[in-house]
């Protein structure tokens, strides 16, 4: 069994406490995790900057270099992983067999980090606009068009909250090395493997050790990361972001109720779109906040519920080594049980009706595990509460809905999919403030363009752009 | 030859055998005092008469303590109060110390001397060398209705100082966290710190300490920012109670901000008194073993399924709290804190419980550590 310590700015720290990492379905030991306290980080903090300038020695161009061979380690080599080593195979069942995710989807996951790493120039490139990173660096310059820009850090090291049950998400802090920031990591307690697997990938690739620290631990160290750390973002339910709105030190991401929106210059033609619909909601277990949680149509709604209930309806949970296996298990023991009766009880309201009770019980618990099978819901109105739920595996509700009431009854939405060529809906749907990533024309909600910003710009999220002046001799040395 | 910590398993067994003997005869005498008519308190007189046992007869031992039905806690929740007060101690002054209420009625309990007794032995546990008789306190933690306050000032006293005291109101505490409000939960922890810096800094010569694990991380902290450190301010000594009081946070403490400033763990409440640990060292993995003032208050861990059967040594079990003072009588309430049983210690030859976190199956309701 492995022991994987603390790393403090790089440094392994035994600490006395672990925590097990057990496979969910066989309960042996995977590895044994140091637990830090929240005051072990506080103090730690007080060195971050020594993280940024230790980055600040190499330059951008030369960081992002590395960075893409640490893809590259990352997906195919053997590293290095507490007081052993770690095969990419072994982390894809390391990863599965604490997170409950199918295995074929954690090698997916790998797929999609290497593929942000290894595309980091033309990602920074887009997220920039195509800043010289060399003005992140020095904190000001001159862009060709003549114009001085000041763009200036507001931190030397960003802390993360990490989740345990989606793995997807560690793309949204790759590119935060290459921009010279430091990085403090709060794993979730399921999902250590990657935090791990990058950062040895980041060392052996040329990456400073000293620009990273991981802290394992309990609610103690999620709230230090927040209080110590002047840039962070956590992972956490509506009542987490709910907590941090409004706080610019803070980017909390937390459910997407992600959706597909049908015109109805286009819903008549809704089986053409079934296979997207389905997609939406079940690829990847449903999992992900860019998962499909609701389909908003003006009429034929019935009909799409039913469509969409006979194709996933059946899913079986299948164990994670089987290449067909498309559900992940809920490993956290109750919690598929209270999704369900949460389910059940929203059921009771009137004028919801769950449209795959016919394929067999959604719920399945196993020894040490438990699944919930796809879950259609057919709703005659936004009204009621599972209309506009999101659950953590294949879940979505069909609402009917006139087209001009959608707007003001989707409520947050992270990824909408609005089909329809109706160029005044399309021009609402552009100005509607609550929809964060918009997809105009039949695009699945979990099909990402990496090169556009995901729930806010992280480059001004770490960055102030502010005014900078300076003579103009001073001025052409900063060209 | 014996030191105090270390000793000959014969003479460990002769100080565990007197230990029983003092404690057997101490729980017959605390039955005998808190069930007679002359002067027990209505509370447990009134019990009496619902007994299926005449605990005047057939309490002759602490063992004859189970046949009494675990202590309910919802017994100390709401009044009158004066039931709790021995009729022997009617005309005495009597002081309500109180747990809990964060919301609902919180748990009361009565006191006129226990508290300065406990800590009066308690003293006598602490090294001079680090808590120099004559010495100044600060006590930085929650005073308010707890009885801590009065507790450690009097510490202070009898061991010749006198002692400051800043207040922190968990009660609010916890309502900020659960409100969410942590820039309010921060400034809240600041102000008590500022306060203590202010305190430390105004030339009291204060040597010696009572605090929060989480209040003295973040004076730490504020003191290294402000160019000091705890040893600089003038701290010898410290002690510090509570379930996050581990041996992790000890060695984080001992090896990253005391200094060579002495700390020493305690578990205590309201009900019980203060145990004390045995030495904390490096060597033992910073292992922290609480052992019971007895025979005033006695730990059992007992099965989580049969709270009358004690666990094997060094088994998992739940912390099980005997109270017998003249003043207050416990017996068998169930902590909401759970632990390894310990072998009996020279020092103190009775069982000890380590590693003290809170009981699992109501863990996750519990806000822990908050101050």
């Amino acid at each position: 069994m492995l022991n994987i310590p603390i790393l403090r700015w790089g440094k392994p720290y035994e600490s006395l406490e672990v925590d097990e990492v057990v496979h969910f379905i066989t309960g042996e030991p995977i590895a044994k995790v140091g637990q830090a306290n929240g005051g072990l980080l506080q103090r730690d903090m007080r060195k971050a900057s020594q993280a940024r300038a230790a980055l600040k020695d190499i330059p951008c161009d030369e960081l992002i270099e590395r960075v893409k061979k640490a893809g590259e380690l990352y997906l195919k080599e053997t590293l290095p992983l507490g007081d052993g080593t770690q095969s990419p195979d072994e982390f894809v069942h390391m990863q599965s067999a604490s997170t409950g995710l199918p295995e074929h989807m954690c090698k997916a996951n790998m797929q999609k980090n290497f593929f942000v790493l290894s595309h980091m120039d033309q990602m920074l490139d887009a997220l920039t606009r195509g800043l010289d990173l060399n003005i992140l660096s020095r904190g000001y310059g001159v862009e060709g068009r003549g114009v001085v820009v000041s763009y200036q850090a507001q931190a030397p090291a960003v802390g993360l909250v990490l989740p345990s049950n989606s793995p997807g998400v560690h793309t949204l802090w790759l590119p935060v090395i290459p921009m010279q920031i430091g990085l403090v990591l709060k794993p979730g307690p399921q999902e250590p493997w990657t935090p791990y697997r990058m950062t040895a990938a980041f060392t052996e690739a040329g990456i400073p050790p000293e620009s990273i620290s991981i802290y394992p631990g309990g609610a103690d160290v999620g709230a230090a990361v927040l209080a110590s750390c002047q840039r962070s973002m956590i992972f956490g339910g509506t009542p987490t972001v709910e907590r941090y709105r409004g706080n610019p030190a803070v980017q909390a991401h937390g459910p997407g109720f992600s959706k597909i929106l049908l015109g109805d210059d286009v819903v008549d033609d809704w089986e053409q779109y079934i296979d997207l619909m389905a997609d939406s909601i079940y690829l990847n277990s449903g999992r992900g906040c860019i998962n499909c949680s609701s389909i908003w149509a003006s009429r034929h709604t019935k009909e799409i519920a039913q469509a969409l209930a006979e194709r996933l309806g059946p899913v079986p949970a299948l164990p994670p080594d089987d290449p067909n296996a498309g559900l992940a298990a809920f490993t956290v023991p109750g919690v598929a049980k209270a999704v369900w009766a949460q389910i059940e009880g929203g059921l009771k309201e009137d004028g919801v009706t769950d449209m795959t009770s016919q394929y067999g019980p959604r719920l399945e618990e196993k020894e040490r595990c438990a699944y919930l099978r796809p879950v259609i819901i057919h709703s005659q109105s936004p009204e009621p509460a599972l209309a506009k739920a999101e659950y953590m595996f294949p879940y979505a509700s069909v609402v009917e809905c006139p087209q001009d009431k959608m707007l003001e009854s989707i409520g947050p939405t992270l990824v909408c999919s609005a089909i329809t060529e109706d160029e005044t809906f399309q021009a609402q749907l552009t100005d509607a403030v609550h929809i964060d990533r918009l997809n105009i024309g039949p695009i699945p909600t979990i099909k990402l363009d990496w090169l556009q910003p995901h729930e806010g710009n992280i480059v001004e999220f770490l960055f102030r752009a502010r005014a900078y002046q300076l003579p103009q001799e001073r001025l052409a040395l900063a060209r | 030859m014996s030191t105090l910590d270390q000793a000959s398993t014969g003479e460990l067994e002769a100080a565990v055998k007197r230990a029983r003997d003092q404690l057997n005869a101490h729980a017959y005498e605390t039955v005998q005092w808190h069930f007679h008519p002359s002067t027990g308190c209505p509370f447990w007189l009134e019990k009496a008469e619902s007994l299926s046992f005449d605990p005047l007869k057939e309490v002759r031992e602490f063992d004859d303590l189970k046949k009494f039905d675990l202590f309910q806690d919802e017994w100390l929740r709401g009044g009158p109060v004066r039931r709790w007060v021995p009729k022997a101690y009617a005309d005495k002054p009597v002081y309500v110390f109180e747990t809990g209420g964060t919301t609902g009625v919180p748990k009361s309990r009565i006191a006129i001397e226990d508290f300065r007794v406990d800590y009066s032995l308690f003293s006598s546990t602490l090294p001079d060398e680090y808590f120099p008789p004559g010495s100044n306190w600060l006590m930085l933690g929650p005073s308010g209705p707890r009885r801590l306050r009065l507790a450690v000032e009097h510490l202070a006293q009898h061991r010749g100082g006198i002692c400051f005291c800043i207040d922190l109101d968990p009660r609010w505490v916890i309502k900020l966290i659960k409100k969410g409000w942590m820039e309010h939960l921060e400034a809240y922890k600041q102000h008590c710190i500022d306060q203590a810096i202010t305190i430390l800094g105004a030339g009291h010569d204060i040597r010696c300490m009572f605090t929060t694990p989480k209040l003295l991380e973040s004076l730490a902290l504020e003191l290294e920012k402000r160019g000091s450190s705890i040893r600089d301010a003038g701290i010898t000594g410290i002690f510090s109670g509570g379930t996050e009081f581990t041996p992790q946070w000890t060695r984080f403490a001992t090896e990253e901000f005391l200094d060579g400033v002495y700390m020493t763990p305690t578990y205590g409440n309201t009900l019980m008194g203060l145990a004390c640990s045995k030495p904390v060292t490096p060597e033992d993995n910073y292992k922290i073993t609480y052992y019971a003032p007895q025979p005033r208050a006695v730990l059992e861990i007992v099965d989580f399924d049969d709270p009358q059967s004690v666990v094997g040594y060094g088994k998992t079990g739940r912390v099980k709290l005997t109270t017998l003072t003249k003043e207050f009588f416990v017996p068998g309430f169930l902590e909401r804190d759970e632990g390894e049983r310990e072998q009996p210690y020279i020092k103190y030859p009775w069982d000890g419980v380590s590693g003290v976190r809170p009981f699992h199956q109501t863990a996750e309701a519990t806000t822990v550590g908050v101050y």
